[in-house]
């Protein structure tokens, strides 16, 4: 990993006697697409607030690209894009006028601006209606229209919370592509999301959040092994066998567990298909079904937190 | 703990940006409608008045502006009821219409500090209450040229331009209040209320509460004459917190050149006047300017509260 883009030591924020950031560790690296996982009030956002300087921390210390978010906002809200929320335009301007507004924000001097905006409006599909009121705009638009305005600054850092909020399957689609073709632009990506599958499929890593704390941090993965004991999942259905004392003691399998309708689950670190099958039949039982799964976030999630419940409440 | 980097970057942008949306919004297009016609109606009027009188005045000119004709008021008093609604209708949901319009965090999130956005919305409101104003007080001026048939003299019209500035000022204020309102309360309904009920309270009800609230803290004692100039003086003081009061003083003293002073005056301290003789503009400006200076003040200080409240707001939406 080159020289990190974001780095955060023991970040907080109080609000009054509420916590909503307790002692953040993250550090994002150059080209990563990073993900922040956590349901709603987990802190997430506070976090991104914080990363631009838009909200003061109670502790703690950040850098964005070298810059203090406290003591030099211009320097990195120069450098860095925010898609905030459910972003909002001027209903009164149409979609250029918006981008002209905030490239003048910017400093850019307009035949340039206008360039930029002409790429990016065709970049994310809105060419054809840029001269419309936003007004006029779905929900979907009016998210792409903050992805052009992203390309617009040509940031070096693009945050994006909770992007595909209320979008539908298609726009949420077309929309992680578009995140992922600001990360071959060369952009950082940060997203926060509690829609964990979709975040699976563009980050590189991710970090579990929970109560203002990071739970969990690497690449899906990675995350599956630790918490699940493997990234795979075997979906069984055997018949005369005690599939679990069948595959005691076997490499690679991290447990089995028995599902009311005669179905099995394994988990296991790889593909253990064959293996498996193999010593299904051996035992002298009959094998009816078998698919292999990717471990989903989701999964990792209300199992990791699950295990905390637990251990909370122990 | 310094921060680095101009508070004022984006400053232009933001004002400029203002000033167009005003300028093109249909709430301004109606308040301007409603100020352009009461203005020409009370014009007329007071043509219709000059026009009837014979004696000789040598600020006619001026007339124009401070002269009533039943039932209408005079130009100056309808510009001292209306120009703070203008400056409400501009400023009421400058900050929480942000909010709801969801922008808020994606414009702070461009390389501008919150200084730059605060004060340029209120810049661009006051760009546009400038226009409206000189629009308005030049259309005024050929209106009495061309109906007069005379041209106004230097005099007139550097009086004129005094009251301009008074009307800048005047406004000034409600922008700034409206601005506060905008920023403290996050509903615009509630803010354009409030800011329309502190109008009602100081354009309507102030004149009225001022004399009781005196009368209250200093009563008059029939038999001790210096509690009636107690009495009269701080009648008068807090009568003057209400900017509608100042704006009404100031019209007084530029538009009225006879006008000798603006508070309680004693009869030993007219000895040797010459009743009625027009006092030079400097002597007016002099006159009028501690109100002048009031109300420039009274707009820095709701400005910087507004500041200080925006500051410490959490940017959230």
């Amino acid at each position: 990993m080159s020289a990190p883009v974001i780095e955060a030591s023991g970040l907080t924020k109080r609000y009054g006697r509420a916590l909503a950031v307790d002692g953040l560790d993250l550090t994002i690296g150059a080209g990563e697409v990073f993900g922040l996982l956590g349901p709603n009030g987990s802190g997430k956002t506070t976090t991104i607030l914080m990363l631009l300087g838009l909200t003061e921390p109670t502790g703690g210390s950040v850098r964005v690209l070298g810059f203090d978010p406290l003591r030099q906002p211009l320097e990195v809200k120069r450098r860095v894009g925010y898609l905030p929320d459910q972003v909002g335009f001027y209903d009164t301007l149409s979609a250029r006028e918006n981008l002209v507004y905030s490239a003048r924000l910017l400093g850019l001097a307009s035949g340039d601006a206008a360039q930029r905006i002409d790429r990016a409006l065709s970049v994310v599909g809105l060419a054809e209606v840029a001269d419309r009121r936003v007004s006029t705009f779905s929900h979907g638009m009016r998210q792409r229209l903050g992805v052009a305005e992203l390309l617009v600054k040509e940031a070096r850092v693009a945050i994006l919370d909770e992007p595909t909020n209320g979008l539908d399957p298609q726009g949420t689609s077309e929309l992680l592509a578009l995140i992922l073709n600001l990360k071959a632009e060369g952009m950082t990506v940060l997203l926060s999301s509690h829609l964990l599958g979709l975040v699976q499929s563009i980050c590189d890593r991710v970090a579990l959040f929970r109560k203002g704390r990071v739970g969990l941090v690497g690449p899906v993965d990675e995350l599956a092994r630790d918490v699940l004991g493997g990234a795979y999942v075997v979906e069984i259905e055997t018949e005369g066998v005690d599939l679990a004392g069948v595959l005691e003691g076997m490499d690679g399998i991290a447990g089995v567990a028995r599902s009311e309708d005669g179905r099995s689950r394994v988990d296991a670190d790889r593909d253990l298909r064959k293996e498996i099958a193999r010593r299904v039949v051996e035992a002298g039982g009959g094998l009816r079904n078998m698919t292999l799964t990717r471990t989903s976030l989701d999964e990792i999630y209300s199992r990791y937190f699950e295990q905390e419940e637990m251990s909370d409440a122990a | 703990m310094r921060r680095e980097g101009s508070p004022f970057t984006g400053l232009s942008t933001v004002a400029l940006k203002e000033a167009a949306d005003h300028m093109t919004s249909a709430r301004m297009h109606l308040a301007m409608l409603l100020v352009l016609l009461t203005a020409i109606g009370a014009i007329y009027g007071a043509i219709g008045q000059i026009k009837n009188t014979v004696g000789q005045d040598p600020f006619l000119f001026l007339r124009l502006f401070t002269t009533a004709r039943d039932p209408l008021p005079s130009f100056v008093s309808f510009l001292g009821f209306l120009l703070p609604l203008l400056a409400i209708a501009l400023a009421f949901d400058a900050i929480n219409g942000e909010y709801s319009r969801r922008t808020m965090s994606r414009i702070l999130a461009q390389p501008i500090y919150r200084d730059g956005l605060l004060a340029g919305k209120f810049l661009g409101g006051l760009i546009v209450l400038t226009i409206c104003l000189v629009t308005l007080w030049l259309l005024v001026t050929g209106l009495g040229i061309l109906t007069l048939g005379l041209p106004p003299s230097g005099e007139e019209v550097l009086r004129g331009i005094g009251f301009l500035l008074c009307c800048i000022a005047y406004s000034g204020v409600w922008l700034a209040v409206a601005l506060l309102f905008s920023t403290v309360f996050r509903s615009p309904a509630t803010s354009a209320l409030a800011a329309l009920s502190l109008w009602l309270l100081f354009t309507v009800f102030w004149s009225m509460l001022a004399p009781l609230i005196a009368s209250a803290a200093a009563p008059v004692d029939q038999f001790d004459p210096m509690s009636v100039v107690t009495n009269a003086e701080l009648q008068q003081g807090i009568a003057r917190a209400s900017p509608f009061t100042l704006f009404g003083e100031m019209t007084l003293g530029l538009l009225h050149p006879a006008t000798r002073a603006l508070g309680l005056i004693f009869f030993g301290q007219l000895q040797g006047a010459v009743m009625g003789a027009p006092l030079p503009f400097s002597q007016s400006a002099l006159l009028v300017w501690p109100q002048f200076a009031g109300l420039i003040a009274a707009m820095i200080v709701v400005f910087t509260i507004a500041y200080v409240v925006f500051q410490r707001q959490e940017i959230r939406a």
